[in-house]
């Protein structure tokens, strides 16, 4: 059905990407304590203009970090406000922060979401 | 999935904390301990975490990417403390013993950072919880 391939517009995908943000931040949080790991991110306003333009996730540049499982999004390096002895890169109360806000982003889209399939659900009954 | 997938993370986490836990715990009971030797004495052990990206992934055989893992124990490399003890059975023809290279508060600190550590990874999979459940009620929109 026609209908339901955009009902939910750029949402959709969004959400995926909310989501793999959330997971690569659990990484962050999960490794605070190893030696040598370097915290990341995912760059949200590029890789959704990459999606806006081709419909998919990819690479765009060689540089881009591919993240296991994923469709390919693109991962960055974040620049750590203090680096500790053994080399990490975690600060956790930046990473606990951008984790709730990510949360709250998730959120947000799942609301607009929630709206679109009312809205279809509105139409469908004609009322 | 990826809202799955951070289970797994927080998990692989938690473990690892948990390892850490542990062998603060193990390294507090035997602070105490004596050894005949330098080499006999007990040394404190500590575990060196490693951060699990897709290689390692495929050889561990995980249901989730990525995470965490204890990729081995080290021991403290401070010297043993030698003492004056003829008493003690284990003592060396001198009279000295050897007493674990133990620093009990390295070890607390050690404990409360593990615990700390551990309650962030809880906290993260009660939000991935809930937003699990946001997005199944999604159908009730």
């Amino acid at each position: 059905m026609k209908i339901f391939d955009t009902a939910f517009g750029l949402h959709e995908k969004a959400l995926n990407l909310r989501a793999q943000r959330m997971e690569v931040i659990s990484q962050n949080i999960a490794n605070a304590d190893t030696p040598g790991f370097k915290a990341r991110d995912v760059d949200f306003k590029n890789v959704l203009n990459n999606v806006q333009q081709s419909g998919s996730l990819r690479a765009t540049h060689a540089g881009h970090v591919r993240h296991a499982g994923s469709a390919g999004a693109d991962l960055v390096y974040t620049v750590p406000f203090s680096t500790a002895v053994d080399g990490n890169t975690v600060d956790i109360s930046v990473e606990h922060a951008k984790y709730g806000k990510a949360a709250a982003e998730y959120q947000a889209t799942l609301r607009f979401i929630e709206g679109n399939i009312a809205g279809v659900r509105k139409a469908l009954r004609g009322e | 999935m990826s809202i799955a997938n951070i289970f797994g993370i927080a998990a692989s986490a938690m473990n690892a904390q948990m390892v850490r836990m542990n062998s603060t715990a193990s390294n507090m009971a035997n602070a105490g301990t004596v050894g005949g030797s330098a080499e006999d004495a007990f040394k404190a052990k500590r575990p060196v975490f490693q951060a699990l990206l897709h290689e390692h992934q495929l050889d561990q055989g995980a249901q989730f990417l990525g995470g965490v893992k204890v990729a081995g124990m080290v021991d403290d490399t401070a010297a043993a403390k030698k003492m004056h003890d003829p008493g003690s059975p284990l003592a060396d023809k001198d009279g000295f013993v050897y007493s674990s290279n133990v620093n009990e508060v390295t070890e607390m600190v050690e404990m409360m950072g593990a615990a700390r550590s551990y309650q962030n990874n809880v906290e993260v999979v009660n939000t991935a919880r809930e937003l699990m459940m946001r997005t199944l009620d999604i159908t009730k929109a």
